[in-house]
């Protein structure tokens, strides 16, 4: 609803969903004023900053390093993927769901790898899943029944802020209605974060022992004695009375971060907690989630299972999908040198990476699309700015708990969506194709 | 003691998804990158000095930071994510995918 006051233009855009993490509150109230971002409502400090910020650090379009058109760009886009024989896909989790679609397609037809920021971060936890399976819920069970929650190896008070109020900590639910006094709330971690704070006990392990821990509980749970005095530098004693709690609970959940997928184990420490959870089953309701990061980063795992089969480090260079993590992800066909050109969509890969990794990118043909000057878009030999997907940009994002959700669009940008911007070079791309300058285009396009 | 092994940690803060949104150059972005976070302990058996740097090696790399107290065990380090991180992890997988990001051996000295 738009009104004039003066010569001011006054929107306010009410149920807007945040971009910025896995929590994808869709209660935000936004002011904009003139076409700027005036007030963020509802939104935590995370949010509030995405939105409030968002002018801040545009992206210019450039090719090496001079200013360019966004025509012109998306040309030397399209000529860099269609010459590239090993190419990249990358980045891809703060976009929205038609961007994802399209990546897909994009790398589909120059037979290239595509992999997406999980692969960095809870992509063990997408490996354990489809190892062993998961018992799992939406946010909205664990509002409205969990007695016990356990935060494992994650910090919700400083990377989701608003996860413990809306959902798992103080939130009110139909079979919790005082909140914070019909549930327990235990965080496990190497180091006090303010999640301990808040929860009502806080179990401090070593470094690098969950799998041995979660081994020690699923032997308990069975009914066998440890000879073991600790384990991960914690009592057997109080290993055993949170078992005890685990099982007395009518409806617990245990939710991970990536203090287990970073460290020693990977997917393995991910495997041991959700076989756990399974067998808690015996005894009560008992459920895990990984607290998932970036905004829409469920999606592109979702998109990408629902036409490949798979959830990441996904290749396409024999016309069909090949999944295999240590070859196809992206942290190995960096450090291996194996990548001829990338494309890095809505991620600061060079930012974020280890230094091998970044090093390997600086030295191929690099396009990135963004809405932001990065450490990425600063050595890339294109840049492509773009509308920020969820603020300037609307489209479908998946919440963690892989519940879709509408994404606003609430100010206008002048640049394309990273949709457009992928639509158009794959049109060039299959145009060069077909010119001979490569594989034909596979008649029957791409899935989705 | 001049230098000693510990285990570091890093990860998101509150300060970090902050400022990220301020520009990668932006002074409270760098500040929150470049802090180490250490026990009191840790900084006395050192022998650090407030303003003091120090330097963190892994078989990676190596960095050059900031510190200051946290609460955080004996034996432990913790620093955000950022390009002072990216400088100390390495990119080997275990051909899982993903490189060990935590809870990685590091030596800590007092710098200069």
């Amino acid at each position: 609803m738009a009104e004039s006051v003066g010569v001011k233009e006054v929107k306010v855009v009410e149920g807007v969903t945040c971009p910025f993490c896995g929590v994808t509150c869709d209660d935000l109230v936004v002011h904009v004023e003139n076409g700027k971002i005036k007030e963020v409502k509802n939104a935590c400090v995370l949010g509030k900053d995405t939105f409030m910020h968002h002018l801040e650090g545009w992206a210019t379009p450039r090719i090496h390093g001079k200013p360019a058109t966004v025509d012109q760009c998306i040309d030397a886009a399209a000529e860099i993927l269609a010459k590239a024989k090993y190419p990249l896909i990358y980045g891809l989790d703060s976009t929205e769901l038609g961007a994802q679609r399209k990546s897909i397609e994009l790398a589909e037809l120059i037979g290239g790898n595509i992999d997406h920021t999980s692969s960095v971060c809870h992509a063990p936890s997408l490996q354990a899943v489809q190892t062993v399976g998961i018992s799992s819920c939406t946010v909205g069970e664990v509002k409205n029944r969990a007695d016990l929650v356990i935060f494992w190896g994650c910090n919700p008070a400083e990377a989701h802020p608003r996860h413990p109020t809306r959902y798992s900590v103080t939130a009110k639910g139909l079979f919790t209605p005082k909140g914070k006094k019909d549930r327990m709330v235990i965080n496990v971690d190497v180091r006090p974060t303010p999640t301990a704070r808040m929860a009502d006990a806080f179990i401090q392990i070593k470094p690098n022992s969950d799998y041995e821990v979660f081994s020690a509980l699923r032997a308990l749970l069975k009914g066998h004695e440890l000879d073991q005095a600790e384990v991960g530098g914690v009592a057997i004693d109080e290993w055993k009375t949170l078992l005890e709690k685990m099982k007395s609970s009518k409806f617990g959940i245990l939710y991970w971060g990536m203090g287990l997928t970073m460290s020693r184990g990977k997917y393995l420490n991910i495997v041991a907690l959700l076989t756990l959870t399974q067998e808690l089953n015996r005894f009560t309701k008992f459920l895990a989630a990984p607290m998932r990061g970036h905004g829409n980063v469920v999606g592109m795992a979702q998109v990408l299972t629902w036409q490949t089969g798979f959830p990441f480090a996904v290749n396409m260079s024999r016309g069909y999908p090949r999944f295999n993590p240590g070859e196809y992800s992206v942290a190995d066909l960096l450090a291996h040198g194996e990548v001829d050109a990338a494309l890095i969509l809505a991620a600061d890969a060079i930012g974020n990476f280890p230094a091998k990794m970044a090093e390997h990118l600086r030295s191929i043909p690099m396009i990135a699309i963004d809405p932001k000057e990065s450490e990425t878009t600063k050595v890339a030999t294109v840049v492509i700015p773009s509308a920020q997907a969820g603020i300037a940009a609307g489209g479908i994002a998946y919440r963690m708990d892989h519940i879709p959700l509408v994404m606003k669009k609430v100010v206008d940008s002048p640049y394309p969506s990273d949709r457009e911007i992928l639509e158009r070079i794959i049109a060039k791309v299959a145009a060069m194709k077909n010119g001979g300058n490569g594989a034909p285009v596979p008649a029957s396009g791409a899935r989705g | 003691m001049s230098e000693r092994r510990f285990t570091l940690i890093t990860g998101r803060t509150t300060k970090q998804g902050r400022s990220i949104h301020l520009g990668k150059e932006a002074k409270e972005f760098l500040d929150e990158i470049s802090t180490l976070q250490m026990n009191l302990k840790d900084i006395e058996v050192l022998g650090l000095q407030e303003g003091d740097q120090v330097r963190l090696t892994t078989r990676d790399g190596s960095a050059v930071v900031k510190f200051k107290k946290g609460d955080i065990p004996e034996g432990l380090v913790f620093i955000a994510y950022g390009g002072f991180v990216n400088a100390l992890v390495g990119s080997d997988t275990q051909a899982t995918g993903m490189p060990n990001t935590k809870g990685i051996e590091v030596e800590v000295e007092r710098h200069g």
